[in-house]
């Protein structure tokens, strides 16, 4: 391997991975945010609502991030929106992740006891606090394993983005590859880039959940 | 003994789980200060009867007012009618995320809006009357059962409510916890508070009780004062139920 060639890659792959991150983290907040409301729906099986829920979430899951990315890059401007590659990126990672989030978080959300439900609605809450303080943080506390999953599987799902020329750490490695033929050394620095980028999220995960799981079950 | 005043009236409620008859017919009138003790077969209706007072269940027909506004769980104003009626259940039910002070001071700050300094200082002198004071900073887990009994009746009284229903409280606890969580009852009761308790302890029910009402299949058998019921109840099923309390010595 020449370390000369992986020096002069790696600011391009810097570069990369701060896009990807940044990419991820908005993706991934959004997931969170349509799983949480999602969850929400289905759990408190509010009428209408909870069917679109089903629907989105079947038809989210059940096909690749790929062909969402595509129908979002291409279809938004054939119906008159233009869009950033990036912004296409954020609202596909989202979409997808979303309808995993919503099925994780519903089946901590299930798992809380009818009997912490009504201790805080005796006590005067309404739906939003119910859930806000009591039902969620302990559907939390038990699904973080599975949440922590959840994004390091999207963060790797980022790997799409170069199908809509989005200059990620996949896409930087191919272009490269293709321009310079120094393969050993493209794929060496997209290795270690992807594990710098998630060993911390799943080092974080491990310590959260312990931590999550401590207050609740010591 | 209870005032003259009407704090909660129970007309003609039924209750029925598709085909299940929990509840026929029930009325009853609970005036302030008043403590009721409901007692009665298990199965018989009790705990759904406390459930509906505070609109946890539904009835299939009848009234229940609370200072003569109506108890119905589908309406707007159910949040701040459970907010005079506190509950104390069985299986104490603390929030496993939060500590003994969070779970106290939770409600009426987030509920109530009231502020968080007034409402921490009078959590603080509660759970030093139940003598918790040093358990303020621990997690429900970390608490015996008869601690988290007494933290869950403090959480209730904390929301400064009309009236309290207890559902077997000390049913779930170890024989040297019940005494603890009674005698809590017990200070609440020399406050004059209004009360109705289900309960199988049946020496507390008469040393506390202004009133006894069997239930039995759903029905309200006998109402009475607790010395004309442990004494000499009128009908034959009270009689019954009671003596399976008593052991024939050898």
């Amino acid at each position: 391997m020449d370390t000369e060639v992986l020096r002069s890659y790696l600011p391009l792959f810097r570069e990369a991975l701060i896009l990807t991150v940044r990419i991820g983290w908005f993706g991934i907040a959004l997931a969170f945010a349509i799983g949480i409301i999602t969850s929400a729906l289905l759990h408190f099986k509010v009428p209408v609502l909870s069917a679109v829920a089903k629907v989105y979430i079947e038809l989210f899951r059940n096909t690749p991030l790929l062909v969402q990315l595509f129908f979002i890059y291409y279809g938004l401007p054939v119906l008159g929106f233009q869009v950033s590659a990036e912004w296409c990126g954020i609202a596909g990672l989202g979409l997808l992740g979303g309808s995993y989030m919503a099925e994780t978080i519903r089946s901590g959300l299930d798992a809380v006891p009818l009997s912490q439900t009504e201790s805080a609605l005796a006590l005067g809450m309404n739906k939003r606090q119910l859930f806000g303080s009591i039902v969620l943080p302990q559907a939390f506390s038990t699904s973080v394993p599975a949440l922590v999953a959840n994004v390091i599987f999207l963060l790797k799902e980022t790997s799409m983005f170069s199908a809509i020329s989005l200059m990620d750490l996949m896409f930087t490695a191919k272009d490269l590859i293709g321009l310079y033929y120094d393969t050993t050394e493209a794929l060496f620095l997209l290795v270690i880039f992807y594990v710098i980028m998630l060993l911390p999220v799943s080092i974080a995960g491990s310590f959260i959940e312990k931590k999550a799981r401590f207050r609740i079950f010591g | 003994m209870s005032t003259e005043k009407e704090i909660l009236k129970v007309e003609h409620i039924y209750k029925k789980f598709e085909d299940l008859s929990v509840l026929e017919d029930i009325s009853l009138t609970v005036h302030e200060g008043e403590i009721i003790v409901i007692v009665g077969p298990s199965g018989c209706g009790k705990s759904t009867f406390l459930r509906c007072l505070n609109g946890l269940e539904e009835t299939s027909e009848g009234h229940i007012f609370l200072d003569g506004e109506a108890v119905n769980p589908l309406s707007k104003n159910i949040t701040a009618i459970r907010q005079k009626i506190g509950m104390v259940f069985q299986s104490y039910d603390l929030f496993p995320h939060k500590t003994i002070l969070e779970n106290v001071i939770m409600a009426p700050v987030l509920v109530q809006k009231r502020k968080k300094d007034e409402v921490k200082a009078e959590a603080l002198k509660l759970l030093e009357r139940v003598g918790l004071s040093s358990k303020i900073n621990n997690f429900p887990r970390q608490l015996s059962g008869g601690q988290k009994q007494r933290v869950a009746i403090v959480r209730a009284l904390i929301m400064h409510p009309e009236v309290l229903l207890f559902d077997e409280v000390t049913a779930a606890l170890d024989p040297e916890m019940v005494r603890e969580v009674l005698d809590v009852m017990l200070d609440l009761a020399k406050q004059k508070r209004t009360m109705l308790i289900v309960t199988h302890e049946m020496a507390f029910a008469r040393a506390v009780a202004d009133r006894v009402i069997f239930l039995d299949g759903g029905h309200i058998v006998e109402d009475s004062d607790p010395k004309q019921f442990f004494d000499s109840p009128r009908t034959e099923r009270a009689r019954k139920f009671l003596s399976t309390f008593e052991f024939e010595e050898k």
